[in-house]
């Protein structure tokens, strides 16, 4: 069985948490207790039946307030797949709740409701879902029911969606849909015949993400923790860490960065004994032929594959604090497992969530995004994010209130060290 | 040959689990001046202690483990947290509720009362003692619905409690581990499993658990729909008797409110097929604590609790 993450998407009235809560409750994965509690919560709200939404608003402001604040995770599976879903709201503090979500997710489910036809902010998930890295959306056209099922209102929108996503190099597959009454999510629809494609639980047991696979990629294996053996024991020193990226083998000749130090793999290992070949993202332990003063933030690449070493990139930057980022600013950045004073030179420019468009501005403010000119205080390894989402992606922390702040994913290699 | 060619191996979803809490263990013992993990001798806990194992060996385990105690306790689970410590090589701290009760620190309900909310008093009170910055905890978001909002690396003030509506967003997996004197972390590596995940997890790494797991013959009393094992806290009153019913527990907690369940699944593919056929979630089948509203468990880890 094998693992597929997703994050979902939509403005408030969408019906994201009725969504999800369909999905569960369809693929019955909801517990007697749990629906029981959501139904006497519905009839102390004075809702109609049970709202499913109940299910996914943990928190007692969001039950209140009938909206999602922040981002919440849930787990279902079937026999094929296990499934995290990572649920952000639409509401306040949009941006940074859909990036936060989007940053661990494999694809997106992005949802219009068909009643109200594309938003504004459909262009706006679509674009935070590719910055982010995720290849394949889906198009949930939602409230099918209050459209009399209509096909041509359903290709209005996902014209309308390909003809704004187009540059954004996405794989989009529209479902249309009904939530409240469990069209096409679990079970197919029998009030649209005209559509062909498969429901939503099905395209998301058999899509394959193969291609967006970290294994697939250059080998990157950033040093965590040094394991000194025990006194008396006949082990060697070894590095510790998770393989974010590529397969790693005994043999491999491999550089550490940002030093530069050559050396070739001697063992990898886990606890269970030593491995022929280790790939991304298992938890392993690396030893080398050479004895090398190398330590936690140290990355792991073969030679003759390895990411630029600088400490002056570009960085499209999202901005999740009250406090504003402002030229000259310094953070804390942290990027794998090497954390270093970063300061922003310049910003060049903002991004216009909506509409794409870059424009000139002083600061960005929270659930803003830029570009952003940095600065480190040491050299880092660093890959495109587009390339590397783990070796090309950092958080910034402000060292006064120690609150993450920004969240960076690298540009393009052409643009370092602009 | 060259690293693209080369086959990647191919990893089941436990397998990504693993590697995930692994790597959030190692984080934590890298980022942090003095982490502790919290052991309840529950199964929870006793797949953290083997991850641990995996994160560390051939070194030692760099943190002590802790145990909040109640002092109503199953005597199976108290063997069975002595012995592993034992065997782990790792320090075991007690912080007793008990203790907090002697001293005037948390008020004394009488000896039956649940001492589930008293755990905090007390933990919070070992976490200043101790000065423990980070304190790793076996939760899962898949339990309890306001535990599906709290992050892995959950921050604490300073009165350690949760707030969130002001939780730091937490990216890729790049955890924030910066807190100031007196503030703390609280870091769930087993987050995104589910309690089917623990079971098959369990299974594949012969992990020993407290014998109170399996089906066993236990006298019980029915109360509020649960059934609660007698003990010396926990006896029969009025309009209620004792009977002898095949038994296992699904999760270990206070004695006084943590439930059996009728079950004769008396080994791990039983207990297997059981939790897949579940229709109640083992908090919603177990514990009395979170029976009150709605909201009990985000109240109770806005105070400080786990």
């Amino acid at each position: 069985m094998d693992l597929l993450r997703f994050a979902t998407a939509g403005s408030v009235d969408d019906g994201k948490s009725t969504l999800i809560g369909r999905l569960l409750h369809d693929s019955k994965q909801i517990f007697e207790d749990q629906l029981a509690a959501v139904a006497a919560s519905s009839r102390k709200r004075g809702h109609e039946g049970v709202d499913l939404a109940l299910l996914t608003d943990g928190l007692r402001a969001e039950r209140e307030q009938g909206i999602t604040i922040d981002v919440a995770y849930r787990y279902f599976a079937t026999p094929n797949r296990k499934f995290i879903i990572a649920d952000t709201p639409g509401h306040a503090q949009y941006t940074r709740n859909m990036v936060t979500g989007a940053s661990t997710a494999d694809l997106a489910v992005v949802l219009v409701d068909a009643a109200h036809g594309l938003r504004e902010q459909s262009r706006r998930h679509a674009y935070v879902a590719s910055l982010l890295g995720i290849r394949h959306i889906v198009l949930a056209v939602n409230k099918m029911d209050l459209v009399d099922w209509s096909e041509s209102v359903f290709d209005d929108i996902v014209a309308a969606f390909l003809e704004f996503s187009a540059s954004l190099d996405l794989q989009v597959t529209p479902i249309p849909m009904s939530a409240l009454r469990g069209d096409n999510v679990v079970d197919p629809s029998v009030e649209m015949p005209w559509y062909k494609g498969p429901a939503l639980l099905s395209y998301l047991e058999d899509v394959r993400l193969d291609d967006v696979a970290p294994a697939a990629k250059p080998g990157r294996f950033p040093i965590q923790w040094v394991v000194k053996p025990r006194p008396g024991s006949s082990e060697s020193r070894g590095y510790a860490g998770s393989i974010a990226s590529g397969v790693f083998a005994p043999g491999d000749d491999v550089v550490i960065l940002p030093s530069g130090l050559r050396t070739t793999i001697a063992s990898i290992a886990t606890f269970d004994g030593e491995l022929d070949a280790a790939s991304a993202p298992r938890a392993i332990r690396m030893t080398f032929v050479d004895e090398l003063d190398i330590g936690r933030g140290d990355l792991v690449a073969p030679v003759d594959d390895a990411p630029e070493v600088t400490n002056s990139f570009d960085a499209t930057v999202c901005w999740m604090d009250g406090a504003p980022l402002r030229s000259g600013a310094r953070y804390l950045l942290k990027h794998t497992t090497r954390t270093t004073p970063v300061l922003v030179r310049e910003l060049v420019h903002r991004t216009d969530v909506d509409t794409l468009v870059a424009e000139p501005a002083e600061t960005l403010d929270i659930n803003e995004i830029g570009l952003v000119r940095l600065q480190s205080a040491t050299e880092l390894a660093l890959d495109p994010y587009r390339e590397h989402r783990t070796t090309g992606s950092f958080i910034l922390i402000d060292e006064a209130t120690n609150a993450t702040v920004g969240a960076g994913l690298v540009r393009e290699r052409a643009t370092l060290g602009a | 040959m060259t690293f693209t060619e080369r086959a990647s191996e191919q990893l089941s979803q436990l397998d990504v689990l693993e590697s995930h809490a692994i790597f959030v263990l190692r984080e934590v013992a890298a980022e942090f001046e003095r982490p502790v993990l919290l052991f309840s001798g529950g199964k929870d806990s006793a797949v953290i202690l083997r991850l641990a194992e995996k994160a560390f060996r051939p070194g030692n385990i760099p943190f002590p483990v802790m145990h909040v105690d109640t002092g109503h306790n199953f005597a199976e689970v108290i063997e069975f947290r002595d012995s592993r410590a034992a065997e782990l090589g790792v320090e075991l701290v007690v912080a007793s509720v008990q203790e907090s009760i002697d001293t005037g620190r948390a008020p004394d309900l009488g000896p039956d009362a649940s001492r589930n909310r008293l755990q905090t008093v007390t933990l919070l009170d070992a976490i200043t003692a101790h000065g423990f910055d980070a304190c790793i905890g076996g939760a899962r978001r898949d339990e309890e619905k306001a535990r599906a909002k709290e992050r892995v690396l959950s921050f604490r003030d300073a009165f350690g409690q949760w707030d969130p509506r002001r939780q730091r967003p937490e990216l890729w997996q790049l955890y924030n581990g910066r807190v100031r004197p007196g503030e703390n972390v609280r870091a769930f590596p087993i987050s995104d499993w589910t309690e089917l995940d623990v079971w098959h997890y369990v299974q594949r790494e012969h992990i020993e658990l407290p014998p109170i797991y399996f089906a066993h013959r236990r006298e019980v009393v029915e109360r509020d729909g649960m059934l609660l094992a007698t003990s010396r806290w926990v006896r029969p009153g009025e309009g209620e008797t004792a009977f002898t019913e095949t038994v296992r527990f699904r999760t270990v907690g206070d004695a006084t409110c943590t439930g059996a369940v009728r079950s004769p699944a008396a080994t791990l593919d039983e207990i297997i097929a059981e939790v897949a056929a579940a229709r109640v979630t083992e908090r919603g089948a177990t514990r009395a604590d979170d029976r009150f509203s709605e909201s009990a468990m985000e109240d109770r880890k806005r105070e400080g609790y786990f």
